[in-house]
């Protein structure tokens, strides 16, 4: 029989769940939390989890549902006085101690703690506010994310998230008591440490501490300049969780109302960066072929994830080499758009374009820095904007994408195959790249598009292997996402000990439809696994093309432009470079 | 400042001395506490440069040992003088005029608001609390030894023994 328990008197069951707060929100009952995620350890810090529990015996405490395991027979009382009377308290702390400026912070509608604060009606607060002479600097330092430690609760979250996914800590607690702060080491800015920007951080933080670097008022001036043409494109896994921010189920495709909503903010051509994701795979699978027949700098690591090169960079330089020299797919249609649209369309210059992405990632606003990635002094991407900033956009600019009518994206850059939506998900890279150098290798097709194994974007999937039989000749595929994950594989590289030839790494759990920059997602993890859900319905729904090497455009542009895959104009435009030139590095001591 | 450039001369030739504390506690997470001690005993306090480097070569980020450097007050992350002068301002101490002590201490040193170690860095002050003497108060101690009842011209007296002492 399975145990049971009670919650506000009503018996319910309970099995595994690591924790009580687990079987209160699973039987439609809640509480607020501040520092419990449910991807990562618990740390029972904020105690707004509190509950009454009523032993049997009669015996009555106070704890922290979050760290409390489920016991048989208790009676969880989630709403008495003297909880509501303790969170209350808690939040006029927290409140005292914080800068409470609301209506200038990016966190604003979005936050935790105004959220709580306003359920919980606090409206006066007994403590003193913190005095705005000691308010400590906000960190600017870089192009991706911005910490203000004036509104940090000390949760721990990002330091956990730092830690459990990417594994090097980056951000610590230091001193304690009313001293303690959470931070880099020694009070640096994050560009002088080894942050590799994923925004994991940010990600799980429930104030506006942590936040991205907003380049929405940016982008508005370009496409108000009359001088300047604005062209964008979309990632894969923007499609599957915009429409979370517009009150639509999470793996819901939107992607014909995104190129809508793009061409009535005024952007002047709408691309898919689906299709450089296509050319990437031609790309990549044919380095592969050749990095395999000469037995040379394998296994072959995938590029496409500025966190995971910016950590092989800074981490393990002596491994640049493994690393595919493909440019990222944003990247690949920057520099395709700069080159080709003034040579094809009317009134465009490589001067006038201005080229902006709206990205998963809080990553892809530091890659497009890389002085690698500018022709000329001009950068190939000016703008990434992140799924959260492009929906703020089009609520600004009032447009309901709920109710507007699907379009198409612009040629030349708007056609894709199934093949290039699955790259949002962990794994999705390396089936992809199967299924063309299958065809590469062999000239027929593979029997079967679907490589299963290589999906999965919960906490039991940050590590899949894969034996791929090409006719007789077995490939080994590892696919991992966290960099705690990779750094495992890159030590069994150096231990000798790694058997396989291609390693994809995406450096958010799951891959980029949970990246940093994409709705919060941080108490309800099934959220990226629906969003996963629907980049692999859209692979399923055009049989024909699930392949890269089946892309009409994509054959096109060989035809017309490149030639073939890895040719000279390939290499100039669609590859790179990487060096071990970091300022700030922890070994730039 | 001066002390900066003597403690960056310091790191000059590497970190040999760092290298072999770790090689004696093998680099193992457990030791922490103990390597900080071993650091602290050989520079007086834990440099950044220090810090930092530890994060490279241990399985603990520097962030993170930075978290436990400054959560025990046994460690010190300020450089320290050659002379560690500790001025008790306990009840005792305080009520028999400590702080006109003190105020001398910083005067004859040349310290600025906030500064505790001297620009030539041979002297560091610190405010601590009763170190059970007080029958002997104002109390100050500079490395381990005791000097009772103290006065402010008393104290720039051995401030200036001590320098003399250094000249030689
Ligand atoms: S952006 Fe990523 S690497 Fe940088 S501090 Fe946040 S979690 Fe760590
Ligand atoms: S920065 Fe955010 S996540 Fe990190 S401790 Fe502060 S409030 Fe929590
Ligand atoms: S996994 Fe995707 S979203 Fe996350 S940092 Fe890498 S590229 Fe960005
Ligand atoms: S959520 Fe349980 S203590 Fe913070
Ligand atoms: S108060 Fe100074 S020794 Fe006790």
């Amino acid at each position: 029989m399975a145990k049971t328990l009670f919650i506000n008197g009503k018996e319910v069951e309970f099995d595994n769940e690591p924790n009580l707060l687990e079987v209160i929100r699973k039987n439609g009952f809640n509480v607020p939390t501040f520092c419990y995620r449910p991807d990562l350890t618990q740390f029972g810090a904020c105690r707004m989890c509190v509950v009454e529990v009523v032993y049997p015996n009669g015996r009555t405490i106070v704890n922290s549902s979050c760290t409390m395991p489920p016991e048989e027979g208790i009676n969880v009382k989630t709403n008495t006085d003297r909880v509501r009377k303790i969170r209350k308290t808690v939040l006029e702390l927290l409140l005292a101690n914080h800068d409470r400026e609301c209506t200038t912070c990016d966190k604003s509608g979005n936050c935790e703690l105004q959220k709580y604060s306003e359920e919980y009606g606090v409206r006066n607060i007994r403590y003193a506010k913190k005095d705005p002479e000691k308010y400590l600097p906000i960190d600017h330092s870089n192009p991706s994310i911005v910490r203000d430690p004036n509104k940090c609760i000390l949760c721990g979250a990002c330091v956990r998230a730092c830690q459990e996914y990417q594994g090097h800590a980056v951000l610590g607690f230091a001193n304690r008591g009313s001293k303690t702060t959470v931070g880099p080491v020694a009070g640096r800015e994050l560009a002088s440490v080894d942050c590799v920007y994923c925004g994991q951080c940010k990600a799980v933080c429930p104030t506006g501490a942590l936040t991205l670097v907003n380049e929405v008022d940016k982008v508005w001036d370009e496409i108000n300049n009359p001088a300047k043409k604005v062209v964008v494109q979309v990632a894969p896994a923007v499609r599957v969780a915009l429409g979370e921010m517009f009150d639509m189920p999470a793996g819901e495709n939107v992607i014909g109302k995104i190129y809508s909503a793009m061409r009535k903010i005024g952007f002047d051509l709408v691309f898919d960066t689906n299709f450089a994701a296509d050319l990437t795979i031609m790309e990549e699978a044919t380095e592969f072929i050749e990095r395999v027949t000469k037995g040379e700098n394998l296994p072959l690591f995938t590029s496409c994830c500025q966190a995971w090169v910016r950590y092989v960079e800074t981490q393990h330089p002596e491994m640049i080499n493994h690393l595919s020299s493909c440019k990222s797919p944003q990247s690949m249609l920057s520099s395709l758009a700069k080159y080709i649209l003034p040579k094809t369309k009317e009134g465009y210059t490589k001067e006038n374009t201005v080229v902006v992405s709206i990205m998963p990632c809080t990553a892809k606003k530091a890659e497009i820095k890389r002085k690698q990635l500018t022709d000329n002094g001009q950068f190939d991407t000016d703008y990434v904007l992140t799924t959260q900033e492009f929906a703020q956009m089009i609520k600004s600019a009032g447009i309901d994408l709920k109710t507007i009518e699907a379009e198409e994206a612009d040629s030349p850059f708007g056609e894709y195959t199934g093949a290039a939506t699955i790259f949002g998900a962990s794994g999705g890279v390396a089936e992809a790249a199967a299924r063309t150098a299958y065809y590469l290798i062999t000239g027929e097709e593979i029997a079967s598009d679907d490589i299963v194994e290589l999906r999965g974007v919960d906490k039991h999937a940050y590590n899949k292997d894969v034996v791929l039989d090409i006719k007789g000749t077995k490939v080994k595929v590892k696919v991992v996402s966290t960099l705690a994950e990779a750094e495992k594989a890159i030590q069994a590289i150096k231990a000798g000990t790694a058997d396989f030839q291609l390693l994809e790494v995406m450096a958010c759990p799951g891959g980029c439809v949970n990246g940093g920059g994409q709705p919060t997602s941080c108490n309800t993890p099934e959220l990226r696994i629906k969003r996963a859900e629907g980049l692999y319905n859209e692979d399923k729904c055009d049989t024909e093309f699930r392949k890269s090497h089946k892309n009409k455009d994509i054959i096109k542009l060989y035809d017309e432009y490149l030639e073939k895959p890895n040719s000279h104009l390939a290499h100039e435009l669609l590859h790179t470079t990487y060096a071990d030139e970091f300022k700030g590095s922890y070994k730039d001591l | 400042m001066e002390v900066e450039k003597n403690f960056k001369t310091a790191f000059a030739g590497g970190f040999g001395v760092v290298d072999s504390i770790l090689e004696k506690y093998e680099y193992k997470k457990a030791n922490l506490i103990a390597i900080l001690q071993a650091i602290q005993g050989e520079y007086n306090y834990l440099p950044e440069e220090v810090i930092i480097y530890l994060g490279t070569k241990m399985p603990l980020s520097p962030a993170t040992i930075y978290g436990v450097a400054t959560f025990y007050s046994q460690f010190s992350l300020d450089p320290k003088g050659k002379y560690v002068i500790k001025i008790c301002d306990g009840t005792a101490c305080h009520v028999r005029g400590s702080m006109p002590v003190l105020n001398a201490i910083k005067g004859k040193l040349n310290l600025k608001e906030g500064q505790f170690t001297s620009d030539d860095g041979l002297f560091t002050v610190e405010t601590v609390s009763c170190l059970g003497a007080c029958g002997l108060a104002p109390v100050i101690v500079i490395n381990e030894k005791v000097y009772p009842k103290m006065t402010s011209d008393a104290v720039k007296t051995i401030i200036d023994t001590l320098l003399s002492e250094e000249r030689k």
